[in-house]
């Protein structure tokens, strides 16, 4: 086994000489040149659209190819690979014409791309097919029920530029989730002629985006080359970007130290040793944490109680002194700098802070809820497993409900994150802190967990005027009703004080303050750098 | 000879063959499925999915396969890399692993094994309390703790060495400097002492008595004696860079196999938790394997021949 190793350090002294002169060859040429050399804290897991299903996966499949649509600056849709969406009267069937686009191995991109690639998702078992069931796609459901063959999901190629899509219903969010990396093209003669292999290399997948990948090195690295033959190319200036994986934080700071990298996210130890720096930002991300309380529980079924709890503890000296990572206190469910309403105003500021109350308060809810419930003193226990900070958080929850709400004792109960899900599964705890990132950048990927059996709530709530109300939301096509009925979802979801929330996650950020347009997205692909340039070369 | 080496190659695959059954079914205990991000999946495509990747078979069956599988050499397919083979997941791994591991332990050795002797031929002097003090420190901390103290002060600040990445030769250096120094703090400290002993004996006294060169006296019979014991280490050593290897790739960014394995172990990617545990049962036990050749290699008393003994 020795001389295997022996073998084995032989063959790699060679391939690390050969890396050695690619790099130095690198930095000969970004002297003056559009270069952004970036971290990734994982390698990429796929490269295959129909698979991806993670923020690093989502990021690289974003920048290198394109679907219908692609989210812009202010992350909104933006008509992409096709050139027109075409809406038929009843809103059931969407006619895009596609633009003159090609492969990176010059095919055309066609309508019978996207065909293939979405009938792939399901052939595949990809991780996302749902979100064909979000977007409304006809027979979506079915199909995923074994009811219908895959044939019959509503896309079809009306010729080679032409691609019809017909829904089930009218969907308002069609072109949000649209830019979604599950619905990208993908070319039949391609895919199939790499076999087992598609995706696994650079050179096993074409592109039809901005970017194209020039180069990847498991677990080590991967290159962006700009593609001369995007539609859109004039408006792509970097011509290179080099991602390094990185998985410890501090070796990130000092990658960024030696001027490695050029944008990194900061751990909370060193925010303030950096907080005064001139390349310090702190930024709002839109993932948030939050108490579920199992409501088949005694004492947590009770409103009060929840409510009581809600007000009980110090939510902004919770992110300022124990997460110090640029986390907002979250008092709603739908996160800060997150969406906004048709007439550009935010979710968060239209609906105001919920449950936002004083210990008094909270202790007059309490003991409200323990008369109902006929109990003097409740005993509960908070799941939680230690990501990031969260063991932290729970003990700072014990200890302030505990001094302030002194009829109620906490135990905490520390599990690793696997078995954290299933036991919100099987709705096997008192109260569990957990997290939720969006899926789509609409409020309704948040409010759309909390009705009766859906497979986010797992906490048996159930509230029938809720699920009414996302009903119609979802058959809505005004896009102010549509709006106002979300933020009254929200309303209803507080005065059940159904969940507790804890934190808005925020990003602390060190990026060279020449580097300009460099768009991070609330939700999907991490960034785009579409447009993004460096100032000064 | 013969028989010897296709005995304990025997053994060895019998040990093997254990330790896959054992953790194959330990594995099964483990909460969760291998499907990352399974907060957002239904129960329908989690479903779905067990069925595509045949995990709602009965785990003896899933063993049966697995077992089959193996011997032909396929160690299946990761399930946090979607499609990518195990078997080429760890054939990309190892050779950082191996290099930095093999460059820690030689350097390391021979580092050791001067500072031991300059320690002992010079008893009790200034130069003996210096590199004792040297080996008590690098016996004491941690080396993820020089690798971070060397990462800042001989990368950020000084900038003599890249600081992390793995891009050419240059980047192998700091990470094998860092596991090597449990190595040269226990090597040192057993060349020490054993020397220290043998310096003592009898025949150390004869062979100067016979006017041999100081030069001859040290080298074959003193080192040569004193060796014998570090031999043993180096099994114990080999395990300690492996695992020591998990954090130093960590720090300074290695693309190898430690990191991978207690990622795999994280996210439930059972098939490279098994080629992993297997790979490093394997490499185990053939370092334990070599290290007994090499007691007959350099201690003639030590013989392999018999089928008396094992």
């Amino acid at each position: 086994m020795a001389m295997v190793v022996l073998v084995l350090t032989g063959c790699n002294f060679d391939s690390a000489k050969e890396t050695d002169s690619n790099s130095n060859k690198n930095k000969e040429t970004s002297e003056g040149k559009q270069v952004l050399n970036m971290v990734e804290a994982s390698e990429i897991p796929t490269m295959d659209s129909a698979h991806a299903h993670d923020n690093v996966s989502f990021t690289v499949l974003s920048n290198v190819n394109e679907g219908l649509y692609r989210l812009g600056k202010e992350h909104k849709p933006e008509l992409a690979m096709a050139s027109d969406d075409q809406i038929s009267e009843d809103g059931l069937v969407h006619t895009f014409t596609l633009r003159d686009a090609n492969w990176s191995n010059g095919e055309p991109v066609t309508a019978a791309d996207f065909v293939y690639a979405w009938q792939r998702v399901f052939k595949e078992t990809g991780h996302y097919a749902s979100m064909f069931e979000t977007a409304s796609i006809l027979n979506a459901t079915e199909i995923l029920e074994g009811k219908k063959p895959v044939e019959e999901l509503g896309v079809k190629a009306l010729d080679e530029k032409t691609l019809e899509v017909t829904l089930a219903k009218p969907a308002p969010l069609l072109g949000q989730l649209l830019t979604f990396p599950t619905f990208l093209p993908q070319n039949q003669k391609f895919v199939e002629s790499q076999g087992k292999k598609y995706a696994l290399e650079a050179s096993n997948v074409i592109y039809n985006g901005p970017f194209m990948l020039s180069e990847w090195k498991h677990d080590t690295s991967w290159k962006y080359k700009k593609n001369p033959d995007y539609w859109d190319a004039d408006n792509v200036t970097l011509a290179e970007i080099n991602v390094f994986v990185v998985k410890e934080a501090a070796t990130q700071l000092n990658l960024y130290e030696t001027k490695e990298v050029d944008s990194i996210n900061l751990s909370s130890a060193s925010v303030d040793q950096y907080q005064d720096n001139k390349d310090f930002m702190s930024i709002a991300d839109s993932e948030i944490f939050f108490l579920r309380f199992n409501h088949n529980h005694k004492a947590l079924g009770n409103e009060n109680i929840r409510r009581a709890i809600d007000m009980s503890w110090d939510k902004k000296a919770h992110v300022e002194t124990i997460l110090n990572n640029g986390s907002l206190p979250l008092y709603g469910l739908v996160p800060k700098d997150f969406s906004s309403s048709p007439d550009g105003k935010g979710f968060r500021e239209l609906n105001g802070d919920f449950n936002h109350g004083t210990i008094k308060e909270a202790q007059k809810y309490l003991a409200k809820g323990l008369e109902e419930i006929g109990q003097d003193s409740v005993k509960v226990t908070l799941t939680v497993s230690a990501v990031e900070g969260n063991d932290k958080t729970a003990e700072y929850l014990k200890s302030q409900i505990e001094k302030n709400l002194p009829e109620l004792s906490v135990d905490i109960k520390l599990v690793p994150v696997e078995q954290r899900y299933e036991l919100e599964s099987a709705k096997e705890y008192d109260m569990v802190i957990s997290a939720w990132g969006p899926d789509y950048i609409d409020p309704m990927t948040y409010i759309g967990m909390w009705v009766t059996d859906g497979s986010a709530n797992r906490m048996d709530y159930s509230n029938t005027d809720y699920d009414a109300l996302v009903e119609k939301i979802n058959n809505e096509n005004d896009p102010a009703k549509r709006y106002q009925m979300m933020l009254d979802a929200e309303k209803m979801l507080f005065e059940d004080a159904a969940i507790a929330p804890l934190y808005q996650r925020g990003l602390a950020v060190l990026q060279r303050s020449n580097i300009k347009g460099l768009v991070r997205h609330p939700s999907g692909p991490d960034f785009s750098f579409k447009w993004t340039r460096i100032e000064g070369k | 000879m013969k028989g010897y080496f296709a005995k304990r190659l025997g053994y060895m695959l019998i040990t093997l063959f254990v330790i896959v059954s054992i953790t194959f079914f330990l594995m099964q205990l483990l909460p969760g499925t291998p499907f990352t991000d399974p907060e957002k999946l239904s129960e329908q495509q989690l479903e779905l999915m067990n069925e595509k990747y045949g995990l709602n078979q009965p785990v003896a069956i899933q063993y049966v396969n697995y077992v089959r599988s193996l011997v032909t050499g396929d160690l299946g397919i990761s399930y946090q890399y979607e499609g990518r083979s195990v078997n080429e997941i760890l054939s990309e791994r190892i050779g950082p692993s191996a290099l930095i591991g093999f460059q820690a332990l030689v350097f390391g050795a021979l580092a050791g094994l001067a500072l031991g002797i300059i320690s002992a031929l010079h008893h009790n002097s200034f130069l003996d309390y210096g590199s004792v003090t040297i080996a008590v420190l690098g016996m004491s901390i941690p080396s993820f703790v020089f690798a971070a103290l060397m990462q800042y002060f001989i990368g950020v600040k000084l900038g003599w060495l890249p600081a992390a990445l793995w891009q050419g030769y240059e980047y192998t250096i700091m990470p094998s400097l860092a596991l090597s120094v449990t190595v040269i703090a226990t090597v040192a400290r057993f060349i020490r002492t054993e020397m220290l002993e043998v310096l003592g004996q009898d025949y150390i006294l004869t062979a100067r008595a016979k006017g041999i060169s100081e030069k001859a006296v040290v080298f074959r019979h003193i080192v040569r004696n004193a060796i014998i014991p570090v031999v043993t280490m180096l099994g114990p050593l080999a395990v300690a860079i492996m695992t020591g290897t998990l954090v130093i790739e960590k720090i300074f960014s290695v693309p190898g196999l430690g990191e991978q394995f207690t990622k795999s172990v994280l996210v439930n990617d059972y098939s490279v938790i098994m080629g992993v545990t297997l790979m490093y049962s394997a490499l185990f036990i053939g370092v334990v394997f070599i290290v007994d050749i090499l007691y007959g290699v350099i201690d003639p008393r030590i013989s392999i021949k018999g089928e008396h003994k094992l």
